[in-house]
């Protein structure tokens, strides 16, 4: 074939400068098309496809012995109308993500600041701040919970040391909850990290201005700092608050989402349903609802974010 | 400049390093822990340093339970999470490159659905799934943890990558074109290796996740030789609690011991990679 620089000049008519145009836009497509292609396959096959089927089968009562029986709206119904541990799990899930997230960017949001005042030795502190974050969701930090936590585990032991009361964590419903909830604070270094990432992008130059406006610390990090980290908060919010609902590994093996129910999240309850009943159907229908809900606070975030995260 | 007070510097180092003791005490706690006698996990549980010291407590929870030790649990987690490290390296390096440097059509629209991705929760194909694994018989097999990986399954990865090519500047894929290079050439030959830095974030990430992950083995292993640490240690912990804490915790440490000597070696890359996903 010939290519264009061979070519003479008579043969490069408009026709043909626009064929060889096209003839290379498909190949670079399809070039594109062979890079892409794993993730593709990924995408079609065990997300688009899968949630596909999952819509399905949500309309059907499936116990993986015998075919699904197409049931329509039944399991949406039951699950608002006839299962309280459903709405118990909503319950439990919510109050941990409105007292976890909150609490954890605000401890993360607090050191970062305090990291930020440019003292020596903060590398180290954020390094060992961080850890957590790496280790918590592992088994290993929940049998450590869970052993600490215990009737005679070190926490009680301390509390006893102090003359206080020993708490029971796995048989008092808010006990339960706040261990969770310290657990999930505890791991704020990522966070912190990403707030000091921003807090170092805010241009000296502005503290300068608000210094010659004769503004004081607490104005230049009301009338600076925050608004100049209103995007890194909304990012933090979303990240923490989808996470938040999808807590399962710390539940299921800490509190087993107990006592009575109080611990149970949605993830907890949801792979009940589904690996220990065999209700696929039902779990179906329960995924769709989960990502309803995050959809809409996610949604949330983002449209009252117009009003109060500020970029440039 | 001199600081003017050392009072707030005081303050702060008194709080900061107070603070890091109350932030690691479970992990030293665990530590520590781990090397008392049974009787004294209880009679000494608050302290940090065991007063009579027994080593014995790891031989014992290396012999794990039933039959099946530990040995077993951390071959088939190096063997997992190093295929997923792996997979994660290939796929999301080629995709990301694909999606950074080339002009295909619908690019665009695909882009969006990458990042859509990213955020979507893991429970709504959770079920799905495993019906499809279950019909390939990949239950009980190792397939279901690592065959996603090579399929781009970290989006997160992918849009890393992707950031990081856009700061290599295009001139050096056009002159090596120009050169008589092909795509994939300039890829592996010029992309790759100034992509260094990138794949380390992506393999430290890869590899803490798949260690820790506990739901997928969860659900696909169930057969005790098939299992990985996470799984082990929560069967162990199921078996063992209240009767052998020492044992326990001892191997509750192992299972961190690779993710620790990681992070000792390439915490700079972790809290980067952190720092970079909220900038971005």
């Amino acid at each position: 074939m010939k290519t264009s620089e061979t070519l003479t000049e008579k043969e490069i008519t408009p026709e043909f400068v626009e064929k060889e145009r096209k003839r290379r836009n498909l190949r670079e497509s399809l070039t594109g098309y062979a890079m892409i292609s794993p993730w593709l396959l990924g995408f079609f096959g065990l997300i688009i496809g899968p949630m596909i089927y999952s819509f399905i089968l949500s309309f059907t009562d499936y116990d993986m012995l015998s075919a699904p029986q197409w049931t329509g709206f039944s399991n949406y119904v039951e699950l608002f109308t006839n299962d309280p541990r459903f709405i118990q799990s909503l319950q439990a899930t919510f109050t941990f993500v409105v007292i976890a997230i909150p609490l954890k960017l605000a401890f993360s949001l607090f050191l970062a600041l305090l990291f930020n005042t440019g003292r020596k030795g903060s590398g180290i502190f954020t390094t060992i701040y961080y850890v957590p974050s790496i280790i918590g969701g592992s088994v290993a930090i929940s049998v450590v919970w869970r052993q600490m936590f215990g009737r005679d585990g070190a926490v009680n032991t301390i509390l006893d040391a102090w003359g206080l009361d020993t708490i029971s964590f796995f048989g008092n419903s808010s006990a339960a909850m706040s261990i969770l909830v310290i657990l999930i604070v505890w791991q704020f270094g990522a966070p912190m990290i990403i707030f000091l990432a921003g807090l170092r992008q805010i241009p000296d130059d502005l503290y300068e201005a608000a210094s010659v406006d004769g503004a004081g610390i607490v104005r230049k990090f009301i009338k600076v700092t925050i608004p100049m980290l209103t995007p890194i908060i909304f990012f933090n919010l979303v990240m923490e608050t989808i996470n938040g609902f999808m807590t399962f590994t710390q539940a299921f093996l800490i509190t087993g989402g107990g006592p009575r129910d109080s611990t149970l999240f949605y993830a907890v309850y949801l792979y009940e349903v589904a690996f220990e009943f065999l209700n696929m159907g039902y779990a179906s229908a329960m995924a769709w609802i989960l990502l309803v809900i995050i959809g809409a606070f996610t949604l949330l975030i983002f449209k009252s974010s117009t009003f109060w995260v500020h970029y440039d | 400049m001199n600081r003017r007070t050392t009072l707030s510097d005081v303050i702060y180092y008194t709080f900061v390093i107070a603070f890091s003791f109350l932030m690691l005490y479970p992990i030293l706690w665990m530590f520590g822990t781990s090397f008392k006698p049974e009787t004294e996990v209880f009679s000494n549980a608050a302290s940090l340093i065991p007063m009579d010291w027994d080593w014995l407590n790891y031989p014992e929870g290396w012999d794990g339970f039933g039959g099946v030790g530990f040995d077993v649990f951390f071959r088939n987690s190096l063997f997992v999470t190093g295929s997923v490290v792996i997979g994660s390296l290939l796929s999301c390096s080629i995709v990301a490159y694909g999606f950074a440097r080339i002009n295909f059509r619908f690019r665009k629209l695909l882009f969006a659905c990458l990042i859509s991705t990213v955020l979507l929760p893991i429970q709504i194909i959770l079920v799905p799934q495993y019906l499809l694994f279950e019909q390939l018989n990949w239950v009980n097999t190792f397939y279901p943890l690592i065959v996603p990986h090579f399929l781009g399954g970290t989006p997160f990865f992918i849009f890393l990558l992707i950031q990081f090519i856009r700061g290599i500047p295009r001139e050096l894929d056009e002159a090596a074109i120009i050169d008589g290079c092909s795509r994939f050439g300039v890829f592996w030959r010029i992309v790759l290796p100034l992509l260094k830095p990138a794949l380390v974030t992506v393999a430290i990430f890869a590899f803490m996740w798949s260690w820790d992950d506990f739901l997928t083995p969860l659900i696909y292993l169930n057969s005790v030789e098939v299992q990985t640490v996470s799984l082990g240690l929560r069967n162990f912990m199921d078996a063992k609690a209240g009767t052998s804490w020492g044992p326990l915790l001892a191997m509750s440490s192992l299972s961190l011991l690779p993710q620790f000597i990681l992070f000792l070696f390439f915490q700079r890359y972790l809290v980067e990679g952190i720092a970079t996903t909220g900038i971005k």
